[in-house]
C-alpha cells in the first residue's frame, strides 16, 4: 500500500530553535491514525507543515505521491488535503449552511460566478445539507453559527472540512475546548467519517485517542519518539515515562 | 563643481534637519501602533497642537522659547492622557476599520478646532534673537536655527533610547511590544504602560511639531498633509522599532529635500513611488518584525 | 451589519428595495430646482456604493479611494479640454477604463499585503495621483484645474443644460446600471464569497479560495464605479479640479458611506443623501462647525452606533416588533 500522505526527513528551525527534526511519516489511505506528545512537541507545527502554512527548512512533504513542499495552502487543498483548527475557525457571522457551502462551491468549481443569486446553484446547497445530516446538525442549517453550542461548532468545522471531499483529513483537536456532555457527539462524528478519507487527529483527549485511532505516532520536542498500534504504544516504557505518566489512561 | 558640493551639503543639512524632526513625531506613534495595536492616523493632531502651543506661547504670551518648548510637550502630552483614558481606551480592541475612521473623525474635529482658533494661514514663529542668523560650523554658514534643531533633536532622541533600552518603562514597553499577552501575564499593567507611552509618544510630537514649525508650516491642514510623511516613516522603517523610523526619517528628509530642490516639479513623485517600491520588497519595513 | 447573502437568500427584490427609485422620480417632478443638487447626491451614492464594495463587503480598509473617482474625472476632463471627445458615453468608458486599469495594476500588488503596509500603500497610491495632477499642469491644469469640459447631448438629443435635468436623468440611470449589478454580484456565489473573505480569510484560503485574486477583481470592480462616479461629476459641473483627489475627498466619503451603514447595500444610498442634504445647509453657514459636526459624528458612530443610520433603523425595527 503506497501512503496517501508522507514525508520524509521533514524539518523547521527559527533560527536557533528547532520545532520539527527528522520527521519521517506515512499516513496510509483509510488509516485513522493519531499524533500525541506534551504541549510544546510541535503537534500543530507539524500540521502546519503539512498544509504549507508553515515551509520546511529541509525535507519534503508528498500528497498522492507527489512531492508538494513548495505549493501553497489553497493548493494542496486542491489536491485533497483538508484540515481542521484547533480553535475554531469559522465564518462567524454566517449560516452553517453557508459556511459549508462556500467549501462545497470551492470544490465544485463555482465558487466565482456572479450572475445568478447563490441560492439558484440547488446542488451546492444539497450537497451541504447531506453533510451537515451526516453529522446530525441539519437542522441548525440556518443558524448563525456563533449562536450555536461549542460542541456543535466544532462539528461545523468538520462539516467545512468534509465538504472539500479530502483524500487525507488532519484533525487539530477535534474535541478541545468542547463541554463533557457534548463530546459525545463528537465521537459519534468521528466513528462516521467516511471510511475512504485517511485521517490524521491530534489530540490530547487520550480516551479519543484510544477509541478513535488504529496507529499513533508520538511526537516529543520535534522528533518522533516512537509509532505502533495502541497496544503497543500503551506498553512502551519511553512513552510512558515521557508522556502517559502525566494523564489518566 | 564647488557649487555643487556646496549645494550637496546644504541638501543633506537641511535634509537631516526635517529628518531628525519627522523621526521625533513619528517615533511616538511607531512605537503606540507596536505596543497597543492602535492604528492612531491622528498622531498628525498632536504635532500640530505642539506648534500652535508654541506658538502661540510666542506670540501672544512672550514666553522665553525654552518654556515655550516645554509647555508643548507637556501640554500636548496631558491632553492626549484626557484623550487616551475617555476615548482610546474604549477602541483598543477594536477592528482596525473603527479605529481609523475614529481617527479620521479626531482630525476633522481638531482641523475644524484650528481652523476657528487660528485662521488658516500659516503660523509665523517668532523665534529668539539668540536662535536666528547664521552659525560657523567648518568654514561654513548654517542657519542658527536648524543647528540647534538637529542638536536638540539628538538629545531628546538619545533621551528616548536611553529610556528605552535602560529604563524599567522602557523594558515593560519592549515586553509589551514582543508579546502582549505574555506580559500581561507576568504582571505588567498594560493599562498604565499604554497611557504613559501614549503620553511620551503624543507628548514627543507635539514637541517635534514645535520645533519643526520652521520647516513644516503650522496650519489647519497639518494632519492631512504630514499624515502620509507619518505613516511611511513608520511602515518603512517598521512598526514597534526604534532604530528603524529613524533611518527611514533620515532617507525621507535627505531624499525629500533633495527631490524638491534639483527636481522641484516633481515635488513629492519620488518619495511616494520609492516608498511603494520599497513596501513591496519589504513589507515588514525595512527593520521590522512583522508585517 | 446585516449581509443578506449566501446560499439561502432569497433574491428577489422586494418593494421596499424600489422605493428609493420611485423617491429619485418624485424629486425629479416635486423639486425642479434642486435637480444639480439631485445630480451630485447620485455621483456620491455611486461612489459611496464603490467604496462600500471594497470596505464593506470585502473588509479591506482604503484610505486612496479618491484615486480612482479623480482618475475618472481628470480623464473625461482631459480628454473633453485636450481631445475633443465631449460624446457622454465615450467619456464615461474612457474614465471607466483608465480607473480600471489603475484599481487592476495597483489591486494585484496591494491585495497581497496587509495591516498598516496595505493601508499606507492605498494612501501611496492617492497621493502620486494627487501630485501628478498637482504638476503635469499641461494636462490637468495643476492647481487651477480643467474648465470649460464640454459634454455634448446625450444620443445627440438630451442636452447637459443649467437646469440639470439631463444630468439629473443621465446620474440617476447610471446608478441605476451599476446598483442592478452590483445587486447580482452580491447575491452571486462571488458574493457570498467576499463575505467569506472578510469574516475569516484564514478559513478561506483553507478551503481552496484564491482570495488575493477575488479581492484583486472586486478591487477593479470597485475601481471602475468610482472612475464613473468621478466622470459624473465632471460631466454635471464642465470642471475639474485636485478637490476630487486627496485624503479629503477619501475621508468624506467614508463619513457618508458610515453614517448610512457599512456593508449594506442601502448605507450607500442614505448616507450620502443625508450627508449632501446637510451639508448644504450647514455648511454654507457655518463651514467650521461643520466640519467639527462631521468629525464629531464619525467619532460618536463608531463609539455609540456602528451599523450607521440603518443599524439604528435596525434596532428600532427590532423593538417594535418585540412589542407586537
Amino acid at each position: 500500500m503506497s501512503a496517501v500522505l508522507q514525508t520524509a526527513k521533514l524539518c523547521k528551525s527559527f533560527g536557533a530553535l528547532t520545532v520539527a527534526a527528522n520527521i519521517d511519516f506515512a499516513l496510509e489511505p483509510g488509516a485513522r491514525h493519531a499524533l500525541i506528545g506534551p504541549n510544546g512537541a510541535g503537534k500543530t507545527t507539524f500540521v502546519n507543515l503539512l498544509t504549507g502554512r508553515l515551509e520546511p527548512t529541509s525535507g519534503s512533504v508528498m500528497l498522492g505521491g507527489e512531492d508538494v513542499s513548495a505549493l501553497s495552502s489553497a493548493e494542496r487543498v486542491k489536491r485533497g488535503l483538508g484540515r481542521t483548527f484547533q480553535i475554531n475557525t469559522l465564518f462567524g457571522n454566517m449560516s452553517v449552511l453557508d459556511n459549508v457551502a462556500l467549501g462545497v462551491a470551492e470544490r465544485r468549481g463555482g465558487a466565482a460566478k456572479w450572475w445568478k443569486p447563490a441560492s439558484a446553484y440547488k446542488e451546492v446547497r444539497d450537497e451541504a445539507l447531506e453533510l451537515l445530516a451526516s453529522l446530525g446538525i441539519a437542522d441548525d442549517a440556518a443558524l448563525r453559527v456563533l449562536d450555536l453550542p461549542y460542541g456543535k461548532q466544532r462539528l461545523v468545522e468538520i462539516a467545512i472540512a468534509l465538504g472539500l471531499r479530502p483524500k487525507v483529513l488532519l484533525l487539530d483537536e477535534p474535541a478541545a475546548g468542547v463541554p463533557k456532555d457534548e463530546s459525545e457527539r463528537i465521537l459519534d462524528a468521528l466513528g462516521n467519517l467516511p471510511k475512504d478519507i485517511a485521517i490524521l487527529i491530534i489530540e490530547h483527549d487520550m480516551e479519543l485517542v484510544f477509541r478513535f485511532a488504529q496507529r499513533i505516532t508520538v511526537l516529543v520536542q520535534g522528533e518522533v519518539l516512537c509509532e505502533g498500534t495502541p497496544h503497543e504504544i500503551e506498553h512502551d516504557p519511553r512513552v510512558r515515562e515521557v508522556y502517559l505518566g502525566e494523564a489518566h489512561v | 563643481m564647488e557649487a555643487f558640493l556646496s549645494s550637496l551639503v546644504s541638501v543633506a543639512f537641511h535634509g537631516v534637519a526635517f529628518g531628525m524632526i519627522l523621526y521625533v513625531i513619528s517615533v511616538g506613534l511607531s512605537i503606540t501602533m507596536g505596543l497597543m495595536g492602535f492604528t492612531n492616523l491622528a498622531h498628525g493632531v498632536f504635532a500640530m497642537a505642539g506648534g500652535y502651543v508654541l506658538v502661540s506661547a510666542l506670540a501672544r504670551f512672550q514666553m522665553p522659547f525654552p518654556l515655550a518648548l516645554l509647555l508643548s510637550f507637556v501640554l500636548v502630552a496631558a491632553v492626549s492622557v484626557v484623550l487616551e483614558r475617555l476615548l482610546y481606551s474604549r477602541l483598543y480592541g477594536a477592528a482596525e476599520l473603527e479605529q481609523v475612521l475614529f481617527t479620521i473623525g479626531l482630525i476633522f474635529m481638531s482641523v475644524a478646532v484650528a481652523r476657528l482658533i487660528y485662521g488658516t494661514l500659516q503660523q509665523p514663529v517668532l523665534l529668539p534673537d539668540y536662535l536666528k542668523g547664521q552659525f560657523s560650523l567648518l568654514g561654513r554658514d548654517f542657519p542658527a536655527y536648524r543647528v540647534f534643531l538637529i542638536g536638540f533633536s539628538a538629545a531628546m532622541i538619545g533621551a528616548l533610547w536611553f529610556g528605552i533600552e535602560r529604563t524599567i518603562w522602557g523594558a515593560m514597553v519592549r515586553a509589551a511590544v514582543d508579546n502582549r499577552a505574555m506580559a500581561q501575564s507576568i504582571g505588567i499593567n498594560t493599562k498604565r504602560l499604554f497611557t504613559i507611552t501614549f503620553a511620551i509618544g503624543s507628548g514627543l510630537a507635539g514637541l517635534g511639531g514645535a520645533l519643526g514649525a520652521d520647516i513644516v508650516a503650522i496650519q489647519p491642514t497639518y494632519p492631512f498633509e504630514q499624515l502620509v510623511y507619518f505613516l511611511i516613516v513608520v511602515s518603512v522603517g517598521g512598526l514597534g522599532s526604534l532604530r528603524g523610523p529613524f533611518v527611514a526619517a533620515l532617507l525621507i528628509g535627505i531624499t525629500d529635500t533633495a527631490c524638491k530642490y534639483w527636481v522641484p516639479e516633481f515635488g513629492a513623485f519620488f518619495i511616494y513611488v520609492a516608498t511603494i517600491g520599497l513596501l513591496l520588497w519589504r513589507p515588514a519595513g525595512l527593520f521590522g518584525r512583522r508585517a | 451589519m446585516k449581509h443578506p447573502v449566501g446560499y439561502n437568500a432569497n433574491p428577489r427584490i422586494r418593494w421596499t428595495e424600489w422605493l428609493p427609485w420611485v423617491l429619485a422620480v418624485i424629486v425629479f417632478f416635486a423639486l425642479p430646482d434642486y435637480l444639480s443638487m439631485g445630480a451630485r447626491v447620485l455621483t456620491y451614492i455611486l461612489f459611496a456604493l464603490s467604496l462600500d464594495l471594497i470596505l464593506g463587503y470585502a473588509g479591506i480598509i482604503t484610505l486612496g479611494h479618491a484615486a480612482f473617482f479623480g482618475m475618472g474625472a481628470y480623464v473625461t476632463g482631459i480628454i473633453s479640454v485636450k481631445l475633443g471627445v465631449t460624446d457622454p458615453f465615450l467619456q464615461l468608458l474612457a474614465s471607466a477604463l483608465a480607473a480600471g486599469l489603475l484599481g487592476l495594476l495597483t489591486g494585484a500588488v496591494i491585495m497581497r499585503m496587509h495591516g498598516l503596509t496595505q493601508l499606507m500603500l492605498t494612501l501611496a497610491v492617492a497621493a502620486v495621483c494627487l501630485e501628478i495632477a498637482n504638476k503635469a499642469t499641461h494636462l490637468t491644469g495643476g492647481a487651477d484645474g480643467l474648465a470649460g469640459v464640454v459634454v455634448a447631448p446625450v444620443l445627440g438629443m438630451f442636452k447637459f443644460d443649467l437646469y440639470g435635468k439631463t444630468a439629473y436623468w443621465w446620474c440617476l440611470g447610471l446608478l441605476f446600471v451599476c446598483w442592478w449589478l452590483v445587486r447580482r454580484m452580491i447575491y452571486s456565489p462571488f458574493g457570498a464569497s467576499l463575505n467569506g473573505i472578510r469574516e475569516n480569510r484564514v478559513r478561506m484560503e483553507a478551503i481552496g479560495a484564491p482570495v488575493t485574486a477575488r479581492l484583486v477583481i472586486v478591487y477593479t470592480v470597485s475601481a471602475v464605479m468610482a472612475g464613473l462616479a468621478g466622470a459624473l461629476l465632471t460631466q454635471t459641473n464642465q470642471v475639474v479640479g485636485l478637490n476630487v483627489l486627496g485624503f479629503e475627498p477619501s475621508g468624506e466619503l467614508m463619513v457618508m458611506l458610515i453614517l448610512g451603514g457599512v456593508g449594506r447595500l442601502y448605507g450607500a444610498f442614505v448616507g450620502p443623501i443625508v450627508f449632501l442634504v446637510a451639508q448644504d445647509y450647514l455648511a454654507k453657514q457655518f463651514p467650521e462647525y461643520w466640519f467639527f459636526g462631521i468629525g464629531l459624528l464619525l467619532v460618536a458612530v463608531v463609539l455609540f452606533a456602528r451599523g450607521g443610520i440603518l443599524g439604528i433603523c435596525d434596532g428600532l425595527i427590532a423593538k417594535v416588533r418585540g412589542r407586537s
